[in-house]
Order: C-alpha cells, then structure tokens, then sequence
C-alpha cells in the first residue's frame, strides 16, 4: 500500500476569534489564523508554497457559508505558490486537507496553508437560521426533489435520516439528547467555545422544535471564524517544539448513491463508505483510537459517525451514548472535546480537525481527555457528504 | 388540489420537465428502461443497469411512507407545522419522493402507512404531494 499520507504531517494549527456577529471579514479572520498556524508550524509566509480551502471562491451556498477563495487568500497574504485548490466537491470539509496531504505525498508542495472559514453568524444577522437558498428561475439540481416540498433545510433532510433510525431501531430523543449534552459540558471547558452555559435535560426538552426529532440544541450554532492548519512534509516535525501529529489514514470513498434521499438505507450515510475505505487504508483498528472529533452540524450525524466508524454496531448508537458517560472527556471514548458545532459553533469540519491536534499535543488544558491520546478518529459531513481522517501523534 | 403555499418550484429543463409536468392528467411518472424496466429516478436519459434508454411510463401512484419530519421551523415565513414525507414508491421501493403528506392529521402520520398520490396544480407544474390511502 502507498500510504501517500504519512509523507505529511500537521506542522501547525491556528484559530481566529470565533463567535457571533464578530462583524469582521472572512479575509480577516483568515489571516488571523493563517498567521497563528504559520507562526505554530515554526514557518514564515514565505515558506508556504501551498494553499488549499473548502470550498473556495464562487459565492455558493449562502450567507456567510464560503470564506474566502484561494485567490483572495494568496493575494492578501501575497504568497508564492507551487500548488493551490478550493473546492466545495470531495470528502467533505477536510477534502482540502486531504487534497494538501495529496500534494505533498505528490512532490507538488511542502508547507500547504489549509484553511475553512465562515461569517454565518454576522451575515445571518438577527434573522435566524436561513434554508438553503437558490437562485432566480426556480430550483435546479439535486435541491429541486426538496425545496418545493418546503424541506427547505439539511435540518429537514436529515431528520428523515434520523426518524427513520428511530423507528428501526428505537433510539430516543433522551439518547439523542446526549450528544448536545456532552457538547455543551466540553464548551464549558472551552473558552473560545460561544454556548457555555450550562446545559440540562430539562433544558433540552424545553426547547422549541425544528423539525422532528430535532429541536434547537440538535442544530448547530452558526458562528464567524477561521480555523487554519499547515500541512508539511513529515521530516518537518523534527523542526517543531510540539507533537506534529501524522495522518495515519483518510476515508474518501463513496459508494452509495450520492443523494440526499436515495440513498438504500438511509439509517446510513455517506460516513459509513467514507469510514470503511479509511479502515482499509490502515493497520490500526477501532479499538486503537481514544477520541472522536465527529460532525455534529445535527446532533444524529454524530451518532451516526459513531456507528459507521464501528465504535457501536449499527443501529447501537443510542444505547452506546445512553447516560453519556462513555463519550465524556473521561469516559472510554471522548467525543467533541471542544464543545463540537453545537456549544461550539459552527466552524464547518475544521473544528474538529483542530480539536484532533490540540487532543494529540495534550494541549486541551480543562477539556483534555482524562485519557493518554495516541490515536485520534476525525469525520466531516452528514448525509452525502463525508470524509474520514484518522490521526496519530505519530 | 390547490395549494395555498408559495413554493420555490423547480426548474423545467430537458430531462426533468416530464416529471414535474406528469400531474396535469393525475398521473405519476418516472423515466423506465425499455430494456430492463428498472425505474430511474432522479431522470437521466440513460439506464445504468443494462445501458438502455428509458421513456416516461405511469405508475400507480400508490408507495409507502419510509420516514418523515414534522417541520416546525418558519423557514419561509408561516409557522403552521407540516409532514415532510419520504415516499418508497410501490412499483419499486427504492425509489423515493420527498414531498409533503397532505389530507392527513399530524398525528396521524406513521412510518410504513401506505399512501396515493395527489398532485398541487402550480401549472404548468404539478408537484407530487401524498394522502393516505382510504381504505
């Protein structure tokens, strides 16, 4: 097996300010975690040679969704570049990562600047959160099955995933429930984390419905900010002063129809594909990992990663996070250590990838698992849109 | 049926226009291959099976709730809860309609109940909408 990705490593991680309304521009926030990234990765910016972004320039999806393009990123930073990719079509969020991995393992690069970022919240305004939105002349592509049926929102399509789950298998609201919990306890932890206050059961089910089985703590929290991360050649982790973790495996596949709801069996997801071809990229097993970093855009697509990284059986995600206990920072698999997107805020993949670093340096402060953490398990996405990364401190 | 709700309506285009015009005769529609009569659905003019080409044929009309929301969220302004359904389709059951459950209490709705077509006339589109079936 050529195992292009341990030819790389993530040298450097860095985080803007994140929260609501921060009114500050993409390019701002950018820059600002560009440079802490850059600066953690013992480099300069002129050492970059790579730039890659989810899901870069083009304006699509909405309010504050996209961030800046690579061609904005390269001309604000004024950086010289070898290779450069933005786009939104891939494994997910972290297909921009993965593509910098790609790069590197090719000989094309040997720092690569990733970045995501969002200004939902401050484009979002007071508004609340907005359905997908389309273009003049009605809609077109795969959101024409949905939107004129007023499922206006992932919210919407995901919650079939999750009702159907429940009805097959008998997971519960109160199960369910415990992914926001543990996310919000982890937040607590989190200074940078927007929702801290603490969370109860009561509180849960006091919150008004979106569309069920999910209320409003089952969906994550639009934010403004800017995760960046540099990825660089592997013998680079001898220049720096802190572990550079090594990406063990990455999960790209996709084999299921590639649709919101054709999918055959819709208590899976796209997660489950991009999870099976990373586990058959690596030696490692389930049993070898002690975090998840699993996308929580909606409460259920955690849950879910659980079941299709094989943490639990399928169908076994509700009785395996029941009392959550078992995802809790010193319980045998901490789960979203950093608040995830729903206490966090919705840094779109990119927290999760971060949070994984900070995990694998031993850098979480409060919110470092209780656990040693060797082995840490990535994924971006819900419905079909995934990507798998397995990472290690190498 | 009339439908009191502003919709964002779909596209026509070359391969989709079928579909989305179907109800004008209350019939349901979906591209089938000539060959191998595998139903296609979203249409694309080619049959991935067997390598046929499909043609527009009628179905029943008559599928199976596979799963449903109850949307409570004012996405576009009316705060009215409605079902967001996913319909199995009874011809073949892997292909499924996201559309809305009409002419049936909230309550009511029930993952496996069988369910007819009933199309909102927004001509010259006819969306797919979905009742229960009376027995």
């Amino acid at each position: 097996m050529s195992a292009f990705e341990r030819r790389s490593v993530i040298s450097g991680i860095g985080q803007s300010a994140i929260g609501r309304r921060l009114n500050r521009s993409g390019v701002d926030l950018t820059i600002e975690a560009a440079r802490e990234a850059v600066a953690d990765a013992g480099l300069t910016l002129a050492d970059i040679d790579g730039l890659s972004t989810y899901p870069g320039g083009g304006g699509i999806g909405g309010s504050g969704f996209a961030g800046p393009g690579v061609v904005e990123m390269q001309d604000a930073l004024r950086l010289e570049l070898s290779w450069y990719s933005g786009s939104a079509e891939g494994a997910a969020q972290m297909q921009a990562v993965i593509n910098a991995v790609m790069a590197i393992g090719a000989g094309l690069a040997r720092h690569v600047l990733v970045y995501r970022t969002v200004t939902e919240a401050t484009e979002q305004g007071s508004g609340g959160r907005r359905p997908i939105s389309t273009g003049a002349g009605g809609a077109g592509g795969m959101v024409q099955w949905t939107l004129p049926f007023r499922a206006y929102s992932a919210a919407n399509w995901l919650a079939l995933y999750a009702q159907r789950h429940f009805h097959e298998f008998g997971t519960t609201r109160e199960q369910l429930a415990q992914i926001a919990l543990n996310a919000r306890r982890n937040a607590e932890a989190n200074p940078k984390a927007i929702l801290r206050e603490p969370m109860s059961m009561d509180d849960y089910f006091a919150a008004r419905m979106i569309t069920t089985p999910f209320c409003l703590f089952d969906c994550d929290l639009p934010a403004d900010g800017s995760t960046a991360l540099v990825v660089s050649v592997a013998e680079h982790a001898r220049a720096v002063d802190h572990v550079a973790p090594v990406i063990e495996a990455v999960g790209t596949g996709f084999r299921g129809r590639p649709s919101w709801d054709q999918r055959a069996d819709l208590t899976t997801m796209g997660a489950h594909d991009a999870a099976a071809s990373m586990w058959e990229r690596t030696d490692l097993t389930v049993a070898d990992v002690d975090v998840a970093q699993l996308y929580d855009g909606f409460s259920f697509l955690a849950l879910s990663w659980l079941e299709a990284l094989g943490f639990c059986g399928h169908g076994e995600g509700g009785p395996f996070i029941d009392g959550g206990g078992r995802i809790a920072r010193d319980g045998e698999l901490p789960l979203n250590t950093a608040g995830g997107q729903l206490s966090g805020g919705r840094l779109h993949g990119f927290g999760f990838l971060h949070e994984a670093c900070v995990q694998l340096r031993g850098e979480g402060g409060e919110r470092q698992a209780s656990k040693p953490v060797e082995v840490a398990a990535v994924g971006n996405g819900g419905g079909p849109v995934a990507g798998a990364m397995l990472l290690t401190r190498g | 049926m009339d439908d009191p709700h502003i919709r964002v309506l779909p596209a026509l285009d070359v391969d989709n226009e079928f579909f989305w015009t179907s109800g004008k005769d209350g019939v349901l529609r979906f591209l089938r291959c000539a060959d191998c009569d595998v139903l296609i659905h979203p249409p694309v003019p080619y049959c991935a099976q067997c390598g046929g080409r499909p043609e527009p044929a009628a179905v029943s009309g008559r599928g199976t709730l596979y799963s449903f929301t109850v949307n409570h969220q004012a996405w576009d302004g009316t705060t009215d809860p409605y079902v967001i359904g996913l319909v199995a389709i009874d011809e073949q059951p892997d292909v499924r309609l996201t559309t809305n459950i009409v002419e049936c209490a909230i309550d009511d709705v029930r993952i496996g109940m069988p369910v007819e077509v009933v199309f909102a006339d927004h001509d010259p589109i006819y969306l797919p909408f979905f009742r229960p079936v009376t027995p």
